[in-house]
């Protein structure tokens, strides 16, 4: 890397071209991510007139609350299973595709499309193909013997809502998959090809180990989605029922928060969350850095 | 073991674009073809097809008297080496080599023994458990290579192979590629826009232009009787001069000079006359030689190239780098030396090289 660096003779300068940047990070993300730490030490009382400092109070009710653990718990399941089914449908749409030759760009772009849609929207479509009385779903599971009830059984709920969010992910998904597989050298696959792999082995013991950085980056991403970017479908869909089914970590915030009016305890999710996710992040980029040289 | 046959065979591509067009070559069982030519003449389609990477359009491929249009790359039994090696950059050099072996449920003892033999003839042993990134060139090299000699094919495809090696280790690794081959004796065609690496390796050479062949025939023969214009120019270094010149019965007009060519004329009229630069050499003041006059010249150490023109006409000589120079000289040629072709079709006129003249040792220069 041989870039001309730029010398400043104002010492001024170069902080005034950094400040609006510096500024929108502070603004938008330190101040209230310091505020929700430090809310999360507080007791306010229900007229907002004053707040007492408790410490770990609210922390250690979370860990002993059974309801807060479920949602750790269900967490777990919704994002492990849509970051799975996203990531599978992705590559196996990105696959496909890079076996077309001239229909690829338009395939490409119908695929694209889902990202597109708010997740609120995502929600409600899936809501209405999905709904109880009027939906299209319903009635097909019906035929097959499977009574479909999100609004009182807890798992369907789940599934209707691992659905939504793995159908908004998988176009993003998909893109990504798609341009690793296209910079896999071609001649990778025709050496493979004369050394008498099939497609299907081609693409097990070629492909797929030369996507793995892709593979690993789209993982932290989409867990990282599940965990956050989820809450429009959860609160368009379920509302996090029925009996709490459905109500994720982040749910369970917007609830004990805004709903409930608790905010210190709300903080201290919010903090926890913010934590998990910092720290899957952490693991994941030190294994990615480990194992997916190559 | 086998011979490869190429019959008709075209390819063209949507569109109408003709890369091939009816190529025909007979390979005998343990021949080293070189396709050479010019970029975009076809000689890698050529191989592509031959490889089963690219559908035949039209003509028929047999290998080892098989008809193989239809069938798939690994089941015509050849091994491919690609310019950029295609190593599978996951995989240790044994698994590379391995691959091959594994797909075909070869016994793990066996592919053993494969690897390690091949190994062993390319001195990659020691670098078995490496992945290819921590591997020189030349290493990636000799293990694209050891991966196309475990599986024993019957006829081994050459895609440029060494074009990305720099040119000292080019020339080292052409020898090994040589030795191999004929310590194998596999069928192989080798494909190379290089003239040097196309004269060196061959045991024939095909010379390629515009998706159609110019010439087929042993090193020496391309290069003492070439077929055309193009082959004349494309083979050997410096290029072959090639001059406008006018025949009037026994002798030969070259700009203002005249040379009586003893019975060699094929024709009459205007023609492409071909000269070897060190066919070239000067004149001693008794016979009749081209006035030339001295542009610059290119030392190449054993040998001085000096580079000038006759008349209105560019030529090269290559003459020894003891002869004094001046700016205007005189240089001759011996008749049987030169080589005529038509204007019209660049083809080499038939009847102007006697068939001793061919191969008869250059004559040294003074």
């Amino acid at each position: 890397m041989d870039t001309k660096r730029t010398t400043f003779n104002n010492r001024l300068l170069p902080y005034l071209l950094l400040a609006p940047q510096l500024a929108i990070t502070l603004v938008f993300f330190i101040w209230p991510a310091a505020q929700a730490v430090k809310s999360s030490f507080e007791r306010e009382d229900p007229f907002g007139f004053s707040t007492v400092f408790v410490g770990l109070t609210h922390y250690r009710q979370l860990f002993a609350d059974p309801n807060y653990l479920d949602a750790l718990w269900r967490t777990a399941v919704f994002a492990v299973s849509v970051t799975v089914l996203s990531m599978m449908l992705g590559l196996a749409f990105a696959a496909a595709v890079d076996r077309l030759a001239r229909s690829a760009k338009v395939y490409t772009t119908l695929l694209v499309w889902p990202y597109a849609v708010a997740p609120v929207v995502a929600g409600v479509l899936w809501w209405f193909l999905f709904n109880t009385s009027t939906g299209l779903l319903p009635f097909f599971l019906e035929r097959l013997g499977i009574r479909w009830d999100h609004d009182l059984n807890g798992t369907h709920a789940m599934i209707l809502i691992i659905i939504a969010a793995a159908w908004k992910q998988i176009s993003y998904n998909f893109l990504f998959f798609l341009a690793g597989l296209q910079s896999v050298p071609q001649s990778l696959i025709e050496a493979a090809a004369i050394d008498g792999s099939g497609p299907v082995r081609r693409f097990f013991t070629i492909s797929l180990p030369l996507l793995s950085p892709t593979t690993f980056f789209l993982f932290i991403i989409n867990v990282n989605y599940t965990m956050f970017d989820t809450f429009p479908i959860v609160d368009a869909t379920t509302g996090g029922g029925p009996a709490q089914a459905t109500t994720t970590l982040v749910y369970k915030v917007y609830q004990d928060g805004y709903v409930g009016l608790n905010i210190g305890s709300s903080s201290a999710q919010s903090v926890l969350l913010m934590l998990i996710v910092m720290l899957l992040t952490f693991v994941q980029f030190r294994f990615v850095e480990r194992r997916v040289q190559y | 073991m086998a011979g490869i046959h190429i019959s008709e065979v075209s390819k063209i591509y949507t569109g109408g674009v003709k890369a091939v067009s009816s190529v025909s070559i007979d390979i005998v069982d343990g021949e080293f073809i070189v396709l050479v030519g010019p970029s975009g003449c076809g000689k890698s389609t050529l191989l592509r097809m031959v490889a089963g990477l690219e559908a035949i359009s039209a003509g028929e491929v047999k290998i080892a008297g098989r008809v193989v249009n239809q069938i798939e790359p690994a089941e015509r039994d050849i091994a491919m080496v690609f310019q950029n090696y295609a190593l599978y950059p996951h995989m240790t050099v044994y698994n590379n080599l391995a691959y091959g072996l594994k797909n075909r449920g070869t016994p793990k003892a066996e592919i053993d023994t494969r690897v390690a033999e091949a190994a062993r003839m390319l001195e990659i042993t020691q670098y078995l458990e490496r992945k290819p990134r921590q591997l020189s060139g030349g290493q990636r090299q000799r293990v694209a290579m050891g991966r196309a000699i475990v599986r024993k094919p019957a006829a081994f495809l050459f895609d440029e192979p060494l074009s990305n090696l720099d040119a000292k280790l080019r020339v080292s690794m052409r020898g090994e590629i040589k030795r191999l081959q004929r310590r194998l004796g596999t069928t192989s065609i080798y494909v190379t826009h290089d003239q040097l690496e196309a004269m060196t390796l061959a045991d024939r050479l095909v010379v390629l232009n515009g998706g159609e062949i110019e010439q087929i025939g042993a090193p020496l023969e391309v290069y003492h009787a070439p077929a055309s214009t193009f082959v004349a120019s494309f083979i050997g270094s410096p290029a072959m001069n090639l001059v406008k010149g006018e025949l009037h019965g026994d002798k030969l007009a070259i700009g203002p000079a005249m040379i009586a060519l003893n019975g060699f004329a094929p024709t009459s009229g205007a023609v492409t006359v071909g000269v070897r630069a060190e066919d070239l050499r000067i004149a001693r003041d008794d016979e009749e030689a081209l006035p030339f006059r001295l542009e610059y010249t290119e030392e190449l150490g054993a040998q001085r190239l000096i580079h000038g023109t006759v008349g209105d006409q560019q030529i090269t000589a290559a003459v020894s780098p003891e002869i004094a120079l001046s700016p205007e000289m005189r240089i001759a040629v011996d008749a049987k030396r030169l080589h005529f072709f038509s204007i019209e079709t660049g083809k080499r006129l038939p009847g102007n090289v006697p068939a001793e003249a061919k191969l008869a040792p250059v004559e040294p220069v003074i």
